[in-house]
């Protein structure tokens, strides 16, 4: 690709067609070319980037995300279980219960994160809701 | 001299108190006062020139505001647009508050979990208000999950409504947990090289393993910077994006 950039404007003008249709048609040519190879070149990029992702820096990204997450849903659980024991002297069953319960919202987040289980149990059934989105729709273009 | 967490103590620099409470100017309020000038002042001033032809610094901020406005139109559709300015601020503070940390002798605001818990929680308040403005109790329905067994609901419910409130808390203990543990193992392995150069040439020869790794932290570090401050920025949008539809 690079070898080929500097003969090119010298030749395909004068030289090898004479008629300015042919140039136009060399024009669009060049364009199809050029167009194709930076296709090729921005899927190389893309490609090359997801090898980079894989690196330890996701890595390391993935493993604060998902920690967070779990450490989220628990931490959560617990906090809410020791103020309810506490507003209505129930201890220890509140924290118990919602400690058990922070632990599912906390595994429920990792799944979700990690893409392993979708925002709903069922989603896609819920599909007849198209009320709310024509009621957005005409207020799109204030925002 | 070593200690590492050293760096993250807070020191009032202008004690003030009113009323028995402590509103003492410290070093954090400093650096987020530094942060929040140091953006808005960039912006402003690489903006106001409104060059047709972007000067160079005028394309830093254009390209910022493309790189806002697309991530937001992306994960919360055309009328997430509307939360903008506030998911712009948002970034470019956070953004700004982790590069200044990473000066030697600067203070890291986001070290802080009551900063980014502050920025979590403000998040969800916006999430919550706008979703009971706009849809009522409708937005309710963003905890119950489309075709689970009725005898199942209240648990799967209760498990929802817990899940929702572990945002706030899991992004902030992000931020915080990795501008944390940067700074510390930054702080640890820059300490190494102090201890082992202080022990004659064979120490001083081993000094220079920390010493790359600690090149090679602070780049990593630079990057998690970034990294962060866009994982915080998309995650927000993804929280506005359920105000805007609860309903999946």
């Amino acid at each position: 690709m690079n070898g080929r950039t500097p003969e090119e404007p010298g030749r395909s003008d004068g030289a090898r067609e004479p008629g300015p249709n042919h140039a136009a048609e060399g024009l669009d040519e060049r364009r199809r070319r050029l167009s194709a190879e930076l296709a090729g070149k921005r899927q190389a990029d893309e490609t090359g980037s997801d090898v980079a992702r894989t690196g330890r820096a996701a890595g390391y990204a993935d493993a604060f995300k998902l920690s967070s997450e779990f450490i989220g849903g628990v931490l959560v659980g617990g906090a809410l279980g020791w103020l309810f024991d506490r507003l209505f002297g129930t201890s220890p069953w509140g924290l118990i219960v919602l400690l058990l319960l922070g632990f599912c919202a906390g595994v429920l987040n990792v799944l979700r994160s990690a893409g392993l289980a979708s925002s709903g149990f069922g989603s896609g059934q819920r599909e007849p809701r198209d009320g709310s989105e024509n009621e957005n729709g005409p207020e799109g273009p204030q925002g | 001299m070593y200690d590492p967490i050293h760096q993250f103590h807070i020191i009032p620099w202008i004690p003030i108190h009113v009323g028995g409470v402590d509103l003492s100017f410290t070093n954090s309020a400093a650096f987020m006062v530094l942060t929040a000038v140091s953006s808005s002042a960039f912006v402003y001033f690489t903006s106001s020139n409104r060059g047709l032809i972007p000067s160079r610094l005028q394309s830093v901020t254009e390209m910022i505001y493309e790189f806002v406005a697309s991530m937001l139109r992306d994960s919360a559709g055309p009328q997430g647009m509307r939360f903008f300015p506030f998911i712009f601020a948002l970034f470019v503070f956070i953004l700004i508050g982790n590069f200044w940390g990473m000066f030697p002798y600067f203070f890291t605001i986001t070290a802080q979990i009551i900063v980014t818990f502050s920025l979590a929680i403000t998040v969800i308040v916006i999430v919550l208000v706008y979703g009971f403005m706009k849809h009522g109790l409708h937005f309710l329905q963003l905890f119950v999950p489309p075709g689970v067994p009725k005898a199942l609901l209240p648990l799967v419910v209760a498990i929802e409504i817990m899940s929702f409130m572990s945002r706030p808390v899991s992004l902030s203990v992000r931020l915080f947990a990795n501008m944390l543990a940067g700074h510390i193992t930054l702080k640890v392995f820059a300490g190494f090289i102090v201890a082992l150069g202080s022990l004659g040439f064979v120490g001083g020869v081993g000094a220079i393993f920390p010493l790359f790794m600690t090149v090679a932290l602070t780049a990593l570090e630079i990057l998690v910077a970034a990294l962060q401050a866009y994982v915080f920025a998309i995650l927000s949008c993804m929280y506005l994006n359920d105000a805007l539809h609860p309903a999946h």
